[in-house]
C-alpha cells in the first residue's frame, strides 16, 4: 500500500535502530511533541528498539488533553442546552470535564454528534435552521484550517446558526516555554509533521538557535520516527543544532500558504491557557473581530463554570515532560481509560492511555504472570 | 472506480413492489399494525408468511410447535438496531438472521428454527419491510434454517428507529464437538476464517455526517456451513470458536483468553485486512482489531490439526483469506500480546466504549 507498508517496514527500522545505537555514545533526551507520535512510538515499541541512553520524552502536543477544564466545562453546558446541537470530533467525546463528559450530556438528552469534519457541521447548519449548530474546534495548527474554513464558509453561505467554540493552540510557543522551564532537561525536539504541513518550518530556526537545540520535523510511521530520532541524534553528538527536515514527502519550508492566509484571515494570537500546564502567552488562536460572531462562547453566555481538576492526577507534570505516565500515583490504579482522571488517559494521543493500553506499566518480565492484574483493572 | 455510497444499494428493487393484497391502503405502518387486529393480521398474512413460509409457522398459532430429534440444545438470541437498515453488503434482515445462525454455529450446534420479533416505527414504510423480509427469508433459506414465530410492534414515531430485530434461534448440539470460551489450551493454534473489520468499515462509510467514499462492503454472512466443514473433518480438535463481531477481533481474544486464564499471542504482520479497510482505518483513527466482523469466525484448535483447518477453511468460499494468527500460551495468561512488524510487543487490551475517531 502505497505511504503506508513502505514506512512500517520492521527490516529497515531495525537497520535504523543500529545506525542510532552506533551513533550514541552519551545518553540524550528527545521529545517528540505530538501526540500522534507519541501514540506511534509506543504503539510500534520503538522506545523499545532504541539503546538505553536515548530517553523519548513525551510532549504536550495531544489536543485532547491540554483544552482547558473551563473550556470542556463550557462545551458540556452548551451541548446541553435544548435547540443546540453539539459537534466534535470522536476522542472529545470523554473528555472529562468538572461535572460528567459529552457522552452523559448526550445519554441525558443532549444532541452531541460525532463529526469528521467541521464542513459537515456547516452543513448541518444548513439543514438545522431552527437549531443552533455548535462546533468543538480544538486542536494544534493542523486542525485549524478546517475551522477556519468553517467559519469561511458558513460566514459566506450567510448561516447564523453555526458557531465554533474554539481552543486553539500553537506548537512554537508550547517549545519555548518547554525549553525556558527551570529543571528543563530536553536536549532535542521532534517537531510534529502535520503542524508543519500546515505551517511550514520557517518558525523553528530562531528557536534552534536560541536554545542551541536541534529540531527535526519528522512523520508518524515508524520509519519516520526513527529518521526523525537518527538525526536528532547525529546532531546531538555532532554538537550541531540545526533545523532538519525528515518529512519531506509531505512538508516544505512555507508549508500550505493557502491554508495560512486563511488563518490570518479568521483568527488573531492570543494568550491561551493550556490543560496541565497553564497560561503561555501567545501560545493559541481565537477568531478575530470579523469573525467574532461565530464564537458560540460571545453566543452563549455561560457563566458560573468553577472547575476542578482532580488531586490525584499529575497530567500537568506528564505533558510537560517531567514524569513518565508510569510515574503518577494515580496511573493505572485510581484513573484508567476507563475511569480517567485527566484528559491524558482519554486521548489515544494522550501520552497516559498510551502507556495503559499498549501495557506499558509493566516491564517485559512483569508481562508474565501479571494478566490477571491488568485484567481486572482494564475491566474496572 | 470509487462509487457513491448508497445506502440502498444492496436491497432488493423494491421500488415497484406491490403488496399482493393491499394492506388496507397504508403505504406505511401506523399503530393499528401493532394493535392486535385486522391490520395486523393483514401484516403477517401478508408480508411476512409469504416470505418466510414453512409448517411450523403457517399454523399462526401462539407458539410454533416443532420436532427436533434429541440431544443436548442450543438457545441464543440477539437484537438488531444498526443504522442505515441497508448498507454495502448487507441489510439488517440478514444481520439478524447470520448473528444468531453464528452465534449457535460457533457453539457447536447446528442451527435450525429462528423467531423473528419487530419493533417497528409508526410510519416505516411498508415497502422497506417487505424489503427487510425478504432478505431474511434469502439469509434464512442459505443457512438453512426456518423462521417459525414471530411477532410485531409499532411504537411511536420518534421512539424507534425505523426498525428494531431480534431473533432467537434453537439448534441442536454435534455430540463429538466441546467447544467454549474456557476451552482454549496453551499450545492451541488461532486461526481467523478471512480478513477483519469489513462490516464496521462498510457501515461506518455510509453512516450519516461519516460518509466517505469506499467499495467496503459488509462481511455479513452466515457461517454454520464453514463451520461444518471443519468440525466434520476435525471436530474434536477444536477447542474453542467465537465470531468476533462487536469490539472486534481483540475483544474475542480478550474474552477467550479471559475465560480460559490462558494467553494469546498474535502476530499483527499475519492479521487479514484489506487494503481498502486499511486505508480507511488509517484515515479515521481506528485499528481493525477493534472494528466489528460479521461474517468471520475465530478458532481455537490443537496446533497439529492447524494446517488442516486452515486447508478446509481456504476451500470454503467464506474462508478464501483464512490466516494462522498466532497461538496459545501460559505465560501472561488473560492478556492479549500482539508481536508489531517492528518486533516489538504490545499489549491489546479490551476496548473500553466504543472506539472513537481521533481529532488528527
Amino acid at each position: 500500500m502505497k505511504y503506508l507498508t513502505e514506512f512500517r517496514n520492521g527490516e529497515i527500522a531495525q537497520r535504523m535502530a543500529g545506525e542510532i545505537r552506533q551513533l550514541a555514545t552519551r545518553p540524550w533526551k528527545i521529545m517528540e511533541v505530538c501526540g500522534g507520535q507519541t501514540h506511534s512510538i509506543i504503539r510500534n515499541g520503538i522506545d523499545q528498539m532504541l539503546p538505553a541512553g536515548i530517553e523519548m520524552i513525551h510532549g504536550p502536543g495531544c489536543p485532547v488533553c491540554v483544552t482547558p477544564l473551563e473550556l470542556i466545562d463550557k462545551a458540556l453546558a452548551i451541548a446541553a442546552q435544548p435547540g443546540v446541537i453539539f459537534c466534535s470530533f470522536g476522542d472529545m467525546l470523554r473528555v472529562p470535564g468538572t461535572d460528567g463528559d459529552l457522552f452523559q450530556v448526550k445519554g441525558r438528552g443532549g444532541d452531541v454528534r460525532v463529526v469528521y469534519s467541521p464542513l459537515d457541521a456547516v452543513d448541518l447548519a444548513a439543514r438545522n435552521p431552527d437549531k443552533q449548530v455548535v462546533f468543538f474546534g480544538v486542536g494544534f495548527e493542523t486542525t485549524a484550517p478546517a475551522n477556519a474554513m468553517s467559519v469561511h464558509v458558513a460566514r459566506r453561505r450567510g448561516l447564523k446558526n453555526f458557531s465554533l467554540l474554539v481552543s486553539h493552540v500553537l506548537v512554537p510557543p508550547a517549545i519555548e516555554a518547554i525549553m525556558s522551564s527551570p529543571g528543563n532537561h530536553v536536549q532535542a525536539f521532534l517537531a510534529a509533521g502535520h503542524v508543519c504541513s500546515v505551517m511550514g518550518y520557517w518558525e523553528y530556526p530562531p528557536l534552534a538557535e536560541k536554545y542551541g537545540i536541534p529540531i527535526v520535523v519528522t512523520g508518524f510511521e515508524p520509519l519516520d520516527l526513527l529518521d526523525g530520532i537518527r538525526r536528532a541524534v547525529a546532531q546531538l553528538e555532532a554538537g550541531r543544532n540545526e533545523v532538519e527536515n525528515a518529512y519531506e514527502r509531505v512538508v516544505t519550508f512555507e508549508g500550505n500558504r493557502a491554508a495560512q492566509k486563511l488563518l490570518a484571515e479568521v483568527f488573531e494570537v492570543t494568550d491561551s491557557a493550556w490543560r496541565g500546564i497553564g497560561v503561555i502567552p501567545k501560545s493559541g488562536w481565537r477568531l478575530n473581530a470579523a469573525y467574532r460572531n461565530f464564537d458560540a462562547e460571545e453566543r452563549f453566555q455561560i457563566s458560573g463554570i468553577h472547575t476542578e481538576e482532580s488531586l490525584l492526577c499529575h497530567s500537568g507534570d506528564v505533558l510537560r515532560g517531567a514524569i513518565k505516565p508510569a510515574q503518577c500515583p494515580a496511573f493505572g490504579k485510581e484513573c484508567t481509560p476507563r475511569h480517567p482522571l485527566g484528559a491524558t488517559m482519554v486521548s489515544s494521543e494522550g501520552a497516559c492511555a498510551a502507556y495503559f493500553n499498549y501495557g506499558r506499566f509493566l516491564s517485559a518480565e512483569e508481562l508474565a504472570g501479571a494478566g490477571a492484574a491488568l485484567s481486572g483493572a482494564a475491566h474496572g | 472506480m470509487a462509487e457513491k455510497p448508497n445506502p440502498g444499494a444492496s436491497a432488493p428493487d423494491f421500488s415497484n413492489w406491490s403488496c399482493p393484497l393491499p394492506l388496507a391502503g397504508y403505504p406505511t405502518i401506523v399503530m393499528g399494525h401493532g394493535g392486535g387486529g385486522k391490520l395486523g393480521n393483514e401484516l403477517v398474512e401478508h408480508l411476512f408468511l409469504p416470505a418466510f413460509r414453512n409448517p411450523a409457522l403457517e399454523n399462526l398459532g401462539d407458539a410454533a410447535v416443532f420436532d427436533i430429534g434429541s440431544g443436548r440444545l442450543a438457545m441464543s438470541t440477539d437484537s438488531f438496531v444498526v443504522q442505515p437498515l441497508f448498507f454495502p453488503g448487507g441489510s439488517i434482515g440478514e444481520l439478524a438472521v447470520n448473528g444468531t445462525v453464528n452465534d449457535l454455529a460457533v457453539s457447536g450446534a447446528v442451527p435450525r428454527f429462528l423467531s423473528a420479533s419487530f419493533i417497528l416505527e409508526e410510519g416505516f414504510p411498508l415497502a422497506q419491510l417487505a424489503a427487510i423480509a425478504y432478505t431474511m427469508a434469502q439469509a434464512a433459506a442459505t443457512a438453512g434454517v426456518h423462521i417459525i414465530t414471530g411477532d410485531t410492534k409499532v411504537v411511536e414515531r420518534g421512539h424507534g428507529d425505523g426498525c428494531y430485530i431480534n431473533t432467537a434461534g434453537v439448534g441442536v448440539l454435534r455430540p463429538e464437538v466441546s467447544v467454549g470460551p474456557h476451552l482454549a489450551q496453551p499450545g492451541d493454534a488461532v486461526l481467523v476464517s478471512g480478513t477483519i473489520g469489513d462490516h464496521g468499515m462498510a457501515i461506518m462509510s455510509v453512516r450519516e455526517g461519516l460518509e466517505f467514499e469506499s467499495q467496503i462492503r459488509s462481511d455479513c454472512a452466515a457461517l454454520n456451513g464453514m463451520i461444518a466443514a471443519v468440525l466434520d473433518a476435525v471436530g474434536t480438535q477444536v477447542h474453542a470458536m467465537r465470531d468476533p463481531t462487536r469490539g472486534g477481533l481483540a475483544s474475542t481474544l480478550n474474552e477467550i483468553a479471559a475465560a480460559s486464564g490462558v494467553g494469546i499471542e498474535i502476530d499483527e504482520t499475519s492479521l487479514p485486512v484489506r487494503p481498502e479497510v486499511q486505508s480507511a482505518c488509517e484515515l479515521l483513527g481506528l485499528d481493525p482489531v477493534y472494528v466489528a466482523n460479521e461474517g468471520k469466525a475465530v478458532f481455537f484448535v490443537a496446533p497439529e490439526a492447524a494446517a488442516l483447518v486452515l486447508e478446509i477453511l481456504r476451500a470454503h468460499p467464506l474462508g478464501r483469506d483464512a490466516a494462522r494468527i498466532g497461538q496459545v500460551t501460559a505465560q501472561h495468561p488473560r492478556m492479549l500480546v500482539a508481536r508489531t512488524g517492528m518486533g516489538a510487543n504490545r499489549v491489546i487490551p479490551t476496548q473500553i466504549g466504543e472506539q472513537l475517531p481521533r481529532i488528527c
